[in-house]
């Protein structure tokens, strides 16, 4: 293992009582580096996030975090090391306003054990979710029930919220999947200059190929559970495998 | 945890509420009444209990499990103890429950909606079997309650309210403080997403265990003060699913919307029945049904939900 390596996984396999969901998958992630995962549809990218995230158990194999074991690892625990996600679907908190969401998430990341019985509205966390709120340019929705916003300000909330405790490494499943085109951009935009600030390191699965080219350094493409490409953006799109696998054409 | 609680709008309305009812109760409403409050507030506690976990969707049909273990625990207590205060008979009501309620939990924090629901009650029919069957404890006739004291004085019924009442002023306001921490805001966002939950990095059963111990030291102190209250225990009162199923029915008429939702509940529960029992007794059950119906369809939001609109409306009017 490197001295930049965060996360590595190896020989990672998965199968659902028949159906392999990932078959050997070797991968080594450096610190502040930006990733690609793509694929078709039913690849594997969710099955792979959700199990360094320690959602789903391996069948087999290793993951290390920080040169830690954490093969199985709990959600929660997992969180609490550094390694947090955001979901294909937005899980967020849909009776709740913005801001209690993300209050939610920073007091948890905060606090522990007695404190927790204090009150939620405190002075400080409530100016911190501000800055928060304001470097995903959702400030504005503060006050807004989260049922009645649209899909793009839900993904930016899912993704604030898995970054309140200030991840190491953080995996976005489809940070722009369900949003409209022109807002696309503006996403990525946001949350890759949030996160080039504090050297996180990313992996965000896409399946918008001009996103990928725009903002990542690598590129991982599953096929069938497969690894089939690790490679920097240019060559990774024009690899046959991909472009016959992943692309489509 | 406390900090700034008596700042809080419901915890003022809560206590504003308590006082007028020692005062109305003791200067002019006669003594029936008085029995009514009380019994209303010992039950309110249960309420509350399961209005902790209706928040989580959540609810039990077992909660006479712990209601009836705080009233036996006193029974028992006086029996093989002599113990009579009151301040120990609460005490012990709700600690009893509580460990009962921390063993459970271990079970019943794995799961949710209706199983939850069945696997309470089951628990509570244990309970009641157990109840029914033994001697010592008076099987079905259950066993009598002598009168409270106060640190070895006696206790007049008048001064019985009035430490309910305080009784139950310290468990709302402590459930108030818990509602407005992180952990209280928590239980809010299980019901909504649990996924999430443990992705911040909280164990969801461990806050549904947390929820469900207090719950249970809620409906044991209930029941300690309800054993107190009436002087006697039984298992038909206290531990029979009828009254998982009473208890559950006040909740759901108190609507979930303020900690003092469940105390109003409850004791217009008790002038309902109160009035049904005289003037229909052979149609008691079907003028509650009938009046759980029509809060359903008219007021899903329970009695609290009126009360609310009723003072917004005046609110607005003085605005004008
Ligand atoms: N919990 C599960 N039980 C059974 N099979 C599963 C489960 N989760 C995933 N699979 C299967 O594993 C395979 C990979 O699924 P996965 O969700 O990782 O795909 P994906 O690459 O994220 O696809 P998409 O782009 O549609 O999100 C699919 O065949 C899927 O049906
Ligand atoms: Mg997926």
């Amino acid at each position: 293992m490197s001295n930049d390596t965060v996360l590595k996984a190896s020989d990672l396999n998965k199968s659902f009582s028949g159906i392999i969901a990932a078959k050997d998958i070797n991968v080594s992630i450096n610190q502040g580096e930006i990733v690609g995962i793509i694929g078709a549809n039913g690849a594997g990218k969710t099955v792979f996030v959700n199990m360094i995230t320690g959602y789903l158990k391996p069948t087999s194999g290793k993951i290390e975090f920080l040169g830690e074991d954490i093969t199985g690892i709990e959600p929660r625990n997992a969180t609490h090391i550094g390694l947090c996600r955001s979901f294909q679907i937005s899980q967020v908190f849909m009776t709740m306003s913005v801001k209690q969401n993300l209050m939610i998430a920073m007091s948890l990341s905060k606090k522990n054990g007695k404190a927790l019985l204090d009150p939620i509205a405190d002075d400080e966390i409530s100016k911190e979710c501000d800055k928060i709120l304001e470097l995903y340019k959702i400030l504005d929705q503060s006050n807004n029930i989260v049922s009645t916003l649209s899909q793009g300000i839900r993904k930016l909330l899912d993704i604030a919220m898995a970054v309140v405790g200030n991840p190491k490494v953080i995996l976005l499943d489809e940070p722009t999947s369900g949003v409209s085109v022109e807002e696309k951009f503006g996403i990525m935009d946001i949350v890759i200059a949030a996160l080039k600030q504090t050297e996180t390191s990313v992996l965000f699965v896409e399946h918008d190929m001009e996103i990928v080219e725009r903002y990542v350094d690598r590129v991982i493409a599953f096929y069938q559970g497969e690894i089939i490409c690790d490679a920097p953006p240019k060559e990774a799109l024009s690899d046959k495998k991909v472009i016959e696998y992943v692309l489509g054409h | 945890m406390f900090t700034g609680i008596f700042k809080d709008t419901s915890v003022r309305i809560l206590i504003t509420f308590m006082i007028v009812l020692c005062v109305l109760s003791s200067l002019v409403l006669p003594d029936w009444m008085q029995n009514n409050f009380m019994y209303g507030l010992s039950r309110g506690l249960a309420i509350l209990g399961l209005m902790l976990l209706w928040r989580t969707n959540l609810v039990s049909f077992g909660h006479a499990l712990y209601y009836g273990f705080g009233a036996y625990a006193v029974a028992l207590c006086q029996k093989y103890f002599g113990i009579t205060d009151i301040l120990l008979r609460f005490a012990i009501a709700v600690i009893a429950a509580g460990i009962l309620g921390f063993c459970l939990g271990f079970i019943l924090r794995k799961y949710r909606e209706i199983f939850f629901a069945m696997l309470s009650l089951a628990f509570s029919m244990v309970l009641y079997g157990l109840l029914a069957k033994a001697e010592f404890l008076g099987s079905t006739d259950g066993m009598s309650i002598s009168p409270s004291t106060l640190l070895g004085m006696e206790l007049t019924r008048q001064y019985l309210f009035y430490l309910i009442t305080f009784f139950v002023i310290c468990a709302a306001i402590s459930i108030q403080a818990y509602l407005r921490s992180t952990l209280g805001h928590l239980t809010t966002a299980i019901q909504d997403n649990e996924i999430r939950v443990e992705y911040l990095g909280y164990s969801v059963q461990k806050a549904i265990h947390i929820k469900y111990v207090m719950s249970a030291c809620l409906a044991g102190g209930a029941g300690g003060l309800m054993a107190a209250s009436l002087g006697q225990v039984d298992p038909d009162s206290m531990v029979n699913w009828n009254v998982s199923g009473e208890l559950v029915f006040i909740t759901i008429m108190s609507g979930w919307g303020n900690i003092l939702a469940p105390f109003i509940g409850a004791i217009i529960f008790e002038f309902i029945r109160t009035y049904a029992f005289e003037w229909a007794p052979q149609a008691w059950a079907a003028i509650v049904g009938g009046t759980l119906l029509a809060i359903i369809f008219f007021f899903p939001g329970g009695i609290w939900s009126v009360i609310e609109k009723v003072f917004n409306y005046g609110k607005k009017k003085n605005v004008k």
